[in-house]
């Protein structure tokens, strides 16, 4: 059995890896993400908010994430609308407020552990065409630097890499980081199953990831709850 | 790790076990193949028959061979009587051995016994042991054709080693096809003891090895096949042609990254990694393995076509599109090198049509110039054989000799041969790769162009596409190469 770890707690794992994730904060009432959201100037509107929980992998599917939250009024509405939804079967969960980063292109970052290969890392165009499109590349953990630049050239659709509607072309250096700390996350990550950073936006060429998923073997409770 | 398989690939004496006067058992087809071939080493035949078989002694047990005269044995005697012979071919001084016999782990449960019995006793005789099931090895450094199966093949410097023995067969025929040759090839048939990396291991240090062809269905280790090529890779080129269609969506999908992970994705990307060059089927597999074995490592992705005819140019420069090659622009200086040599119509510009303007020495002068361009990193030569094709048609109509036939047709033929020769001769002294494309390699074997090439142990490609492909991924591995810091 796996169980998944709540966006929150995927967030802070990857974050302590390097991976650079969307500036956000986290509480349990409407209150408590307004006051954070007020102590903490790295959070700027216009926000996201969604709902989080271990129980919850897929929040858009079911409503629960909120963009283009303008001000405080609409932060509270939000909050409030979220925490309203909540099903008994959902468990512990939380508001999670997060900066809304802008970007038109979306890539997924991921790793996964295959039978025959151990842990594998995978690049790919993402988002919610991730799937459907299909344009992904795949290496061994751990990446060396050059394993994870020719994950990136193996891609098909490697045009969105360069300069792209006035945005400057992806870093691909920060991009090799990323992929290099999502591989060292899981590496030390005891019951490490897979993770999603899905999707990794680029923003001013950087990429930054707004959602975070990662599923571990069940019974062990890895240390994710705690400071950013 | 490291197993030393100089007896089973350059052995100084073979048993044969199971040979008999009947020319259809396995016994008497190895011995057959042995002598045919050439094989210099001495050969003990071994049976219950007594007498000769093809002229030789038959032997009625190991023990009347004489000590220390042979170093493998090849086993086509049946299950339950081999783990004696193998015990006795061992006190005979033999260190390795090809067990074609069937009946291991292929035969269900009974079997799957016998090989783990097999497996212990060669640990404990310290016998290298190919196979069971196995069809057989070849070894070109010493004429040797130790197979129940044909052919023999040309020597060269490509080694082989399959997880099928069919396909052992495919690439030897192949190479009888293409002319580029073969220093060793074995079948690992179950693979008990030694298997397709252990092979890779030896090929790595053979000096009679350039490149290495495997043939995989299955890995067992996934991981530790990924370790232990990498450093392989890195000294030598190694094609992968890989069988079995993959059990897609057998993961974990909680994650997107888990849906989307197939066997065959991953196998990909570990092939990219480890500087695998991946070949789609057998037939590419061999063709990649012969463009390695016989062109220089381009430095780059910068390419030129050559060409007698325009259609011929614009399928290569297609077969480029989803490649890392780059069909380059003409740089001036060789834009005007070319002037000089061709009437004002040729293409003035990259596929270099020469438009049908070439006189006596007009091909292997342009292809001078652009192979020794400093711009240039490789070529593609299209049209070989064209003149000889003209040739082989007025030489066999009724006219020939006479109407000044028999001179223009030897006229052509040399001229083919000549451009043959000045494509090996000059990327062989640049170091510029030139891979050569005509569907006369295949459709007319015999003409004087591909023949030509063939008898210079190069490759000569039946279409574009095909000489493209090969170009690509050598293009992509001296990448590979450069991106690690590794000499090209």
């Amino acid at each position: 059995m796996t169980i998944t770890l709540s966006e929150a707690e995927s967030r802070r794992i990857v974050a302590r890896h390097g991976v650079n994730v969307s500036p956000f904060v986290t509480g349990s009432s409407t209150d408590d993400v307004v006051a954070a959201i007020n102590a903490d100037p790295e959070v700027t509107y216009p926000l996201v908010a969604k709902l989080c929980g271990r129980k919850i992998a897929h929040k858009t599917e079911r409503g629960l994430v909120r963009l283009r939250i303008n001000d405080e009024e609409a932060l509270r509405s939000a909050g409030d609308d979220l925490l309203a939804a909540t099903r008994p079967e959902d468990g512990e969960v939380e508001l999670l407020v997060s900066s809304m980063v802008p970007g038109n292109r979306e890539l997924i970052a991921g790793l996964t552990t295959d039978p025959q290969f151990g842990l594998v890392a995978m690049l790919g165009v993402g988002g919610i065409l991730a799937e459907a499109v299909r344009d992904v590349s795949f290496r061994l953990a751990p990446l060396q630097p050059v394993d994870a630049a020719e994950m990136i050239d193996d891609l098909e659709t490697k045009r969105l890499f360069g300069e792209f509607r006035g945005e400057p072309a992806v870093d691909r250096d920060a991009l090799i980081s990323t992929l290099i700390g999502l591989c060292r996350a899981g590496a030390d990550l005891e019951g490490f199953v897979s993770a999603d950073l899905n999707p990794l936006i680029v923003v001013d060429g950087r990429p930054v990831a707004v959602d975070a998923l990662i599923e571990i073997e069940s019974g062990d409770e890895p240390d994710g709850r705690s400071s950013r | 790790m490291n197993h030393d398989l100089s007896s089973l690939f350059d052995p100084k004496g073979i048993i044969i076990t199971g040979v008999s006067s009947h020319p259809g058992k396995f016994g008497f087809v190895v011995l057959h193949n042995l002598l045919v071939a050439g094989y210099q080493g001495r050969v003990f035949p071994v049976g219950r028959e007594p007498g000769e078989v093809l002229g030789r002694q038959v032997f009625g047990s190991i023990d009347d061979i004489p000590d220390g005269a042979a170093d493998l044995v090849f086993i086509c005697t049946p299950q339950s009587v081999n783990e004696d012979l193998l015990r006795a071919a061992a006190a005979k001084g033999v260190t390795a051995a090809f067990f074609a016999a069937a009946g291991y782990r292929e035969a269900g449960p009974d079997g799957v016994e016998a090989e783990q019995r097999l497996k212990a006793l060669a640990d404990e005789l310290g016998i290298s042991l190919a196979g069971p099931n196995g069809q057989g090895v070849v070894s070109t450094p010493s004429s040797m054709c130790a197979q129940i199966v044909a052919p023999y093949a040309p020597a060269g410097e490509i080694a082989v080693a399959s997880q099928s023995g069919n396909f052992v067969s495919s690439f030897l025929n192949l190479a009888h096809h293409t002319g580029v040759g073969v220093s060793r090839a074995v079948a690992a048939g179950n693979a008990a003891v030694l298997g397709i990396v252990d092979y890779l291991e030896w090929f790595a240090d053979d000096p009679a090895t350039s490149v290495s062809l495997i043939y995989m269905e299955s890995i067992d280790d996934g991981r530790e096949f990924f370790d232990r090529v990498r450093p392989l890779a890195e000294r030598q080129p190694i094609i992968v042609v890989k069988g079995g269609a993959s059990a897609a969506g057998a993961r974990a999908a909680a994650s997107h990254t888990g849906a989307m992970a197939s066997d065959d994705s991953i196998f990909d990307g570990m092939c990219r990694q480890a500087g695998l060059v991946r070949a789609c089927d057998v037939e590419e597999g061999f063709e990649v393995a012969a463009t390695f074995a016989t062109q220089p490592l381009p430095q780059g992705n910068r390419t030129v076509i050559v060409t007698s005819v325009g259609g011929w140019g614009v399928a290569a420069v297609d077969a480029m599109a989803d490649t890392s090659l780059v069909p380059m622009t003409l740089p001036g200086d060789l834009m005007e090198a070319i002037d000089r040599k061709l009437p004002p119509r040729w293409s003035k510009n990259n596929p270099i049509d020469m438009a049908g303007g070439e006189t006596r020495d007009t091909v292997p002068e342009i292809l001078e110039m652009v192979a020794t361009h400093p711009e240039v990193d490789s070529v593609v030569f299209l049209g070989l054989g064209i003149q000889s094709n003209t040739a082989a048609m007025m030489r066999s109509g009724p006219f020939h000799p006479d109407h000044g036939l028999e001179r223009i047709v030897e006229f052509h033929e040399r001229q083919d041969a000549r451009y043959a020769t000045a494509v090996s001769d000059i990327s062989q002294r640049t170091g510029t790769p030139i891979v050569v494309a005509t569907e006369l390699a295949n459709a007319r074997p015999g003409n004087p162009g591909p023949a030509t090439l063939r008898s210079l142990g190069k490759m000569c490609h039946a279409s574009a596409g095909r000489a493209v492909r090969s170009l690509d991924l050598l293009s992509r591995h001296a990448a590979w190469r450069r991106a690690r810091g590794l000499s090209t």
